[in-house]
């Protein structure tokens, strides 16, 4: 059962959505043990990266269900805006270190007054690397953005989009099984629901 | 630069259970069903939708939610909903539907805390501040609230400025003189809002051609801009067709390209 991980941030209902809109029946968890029988994973997000961080470790037994599902039963795992940002290292938003699954950072958008913050709105995400994440999206698909933060990661075969709002950042990353997306997927119209069937193929 | 498109934004306009299109926040003409407008919206692939319960506040009530679920189950765009937001509650429960952004209007007024209150708990980013303007006969615009009704005296910059304050992540700026007029935004008051306030001001009222809309973004420096009867009817004067300016030549206008 793909299982929506609900640790109290960000909207889940429209992914609920638009998981049922491409034939998916996808069921939200917040219990550590009924997220331990997922067959697929989608951590979503909206807020703060500490504020995320301090919920995930805080409820008993998720953060080791989490590293278990990524790390040893490789089930696949997919970040969603905050939720991509948590699967790095850390973040300049916060103190605490991130889930680490992919190594990279989250860094603040530059502040000079030139591009409003947060970057909000559709974008071009150019795909890279070929991934089944990304397959059949096309050249040039466009997704809804909303970040004041945006990812690094330290390897280039982990980036599979990148995008640019002042700086070049990675719109969409993945190690192995584990995948995140910068944007909405479930608010980007086609362009998101062809990621998120991806996603439920895999 | 950016590859970053301007947002150009349908306002759908609720009453009771039907979309309506008013001209001058008066003279409803109906317009549809809302969960049949926004399929065609969807296939469209428009930016965001923006809805406004317009008789919410008039009747003291807050957010239809069983008709805004049945929206959000049918929309796959940014959503943002105004109308009746009175309490941090009424906002999470149009959160909790699908929706990303409130709208507060009315309520700003009396209860100063509101708009902060849901900005430190779902970010900036989820809150729009919805300011009306109407100027009087002597050319001196002021902020009205209550659907238009009720004048509050106060400078549309001011005010602007106090909702940025309080944590209002952007604005939408509706000239009720222009609304509904097809006649051109009000490119004075865009520019004086958005020359003040560093969040996005998305333009409302009296966009009429693809010309208005790029006037509002290179004139009145609108981040975003909102269209109400150019994507309801089909011409000024003219029956109900639900569409969207082609875009190929909307950004070739705003982006140039």
């Amino acid at each position: 059962m793909t299982t929506i991980v609900d640790y109290g941030m960000g909207n889940l209902g429209s992914l609920v959505n638009m998981l049922r809109r491409v034939g998916v029946k996808a069921v939200v968890e917040s219990n550590p043990s009924a997220i331990s029988s997922a067959t697929k994973l989608i951590l979503p997000g909206v807020g703060a990266f500490d504020a995320a961080m301090q919920r995930i470790n805080g409820v008993p037994g998720l953060r080791e269900v989490l590293d278990r599902k990524a790390i040893e039963e490789r089930t696949p795992i997919l970040g969603v805006c905050l939720g991509m940002q948590l699967l790095t290292n850390s973040s300049e938003e916060g103190q605490l270190g991130g889930l680490g699954w992919i190594a990279g950072t989250a860094r603040r958008f530059p502040r000079d007054g030139r591009l409003k913050v947060p970057h909000m709105g559709w974008n071009i995400a150019h795909p890279g690397l070929p991934s089944p994440l990304t397959a059949g999206v096309g050249l040039e698909p466009r997704y809804y953005f909303v970040h004041s933060y945006y990812v690094l990661v330290d390897e280039p075969a982990h980036s599979l989009m990148r995008s640019e709002y002042g700086v070049q950042f990675d719109a969409a990353i993945a190690r192995d099984n584990v995948f995140g997306v910068q944007f909405h997927p479930e608010k980007s119209h086609r362009f998101g629901m062809q990621i998120l069937a991806n996603f439920a193929a895999l | 630069m950016s590859s970053l498109r301007t947002r150009i934004i349908p306002v759908l306009l609720l009453r009771g259970e039907s979309l309506v299109k008013t001209t001058r926040f008066g003279k409803f003409t109906y317009v549809g069903d809302p969960c049949n407008t926004v399929r065609i919206f969807n296939e469209l692939e428009v930016d965001e939708l923006l809805f406004l319960d317009i008789t919410a506040t008039p009747e003291g009530r807050g957010p239809n939610l069983p008709l805004l679920a049945d929206i959000a189950s049918e929309c796959f765009m940014p959503l943002g909903y105004g109308g009746g937001i009175r309490s941090l509650d009424d906002a999470k429960s149009v959160f909790d539907i699908g929706f990303e952004k409130v709208a507060v209007n009315s309520a700003s007024l009396v209860q100063p805390r509101l708009l902060t209150d849901i900005a430190q708990t779902y970010g900036s980013q989820a809150v729009i501040a919805s300011v009306d303007v109407k100027t009087n006969v002597f050319g001196k615009p002021s902020v009205r609230i209550e659907a238009g009704r009720r004048n509050t005296d106060r400078d549309p910059v001011l005010w602007a400025v106090e909702m940025e304050r309080r944590g209002a992540g952007e604005l939408l700026l509706t000239s009720i003189d222009r609304e509904g007029s097809w006649n051109g935004f009000d490119l004075g008051l865009i520019r004086s809002v958005a020359d003040a306030v560093s969040v996005p001001v998305t333009a409302h009222g009296g966009a009429g051609s693809i010309g208005h809309i790029g006037e509002a973004v290179h004139c009145g420096r609108a981040s975003a801009v909102a269209l109400g009867s150019m994507v309801v009817f089909q011409k000024k004067g003219m029956g109900v067709l639900v569409n969207f300016p082609d875009a190929r030549e909307l950004h070739a206008t705003l982006e140039g390209r």
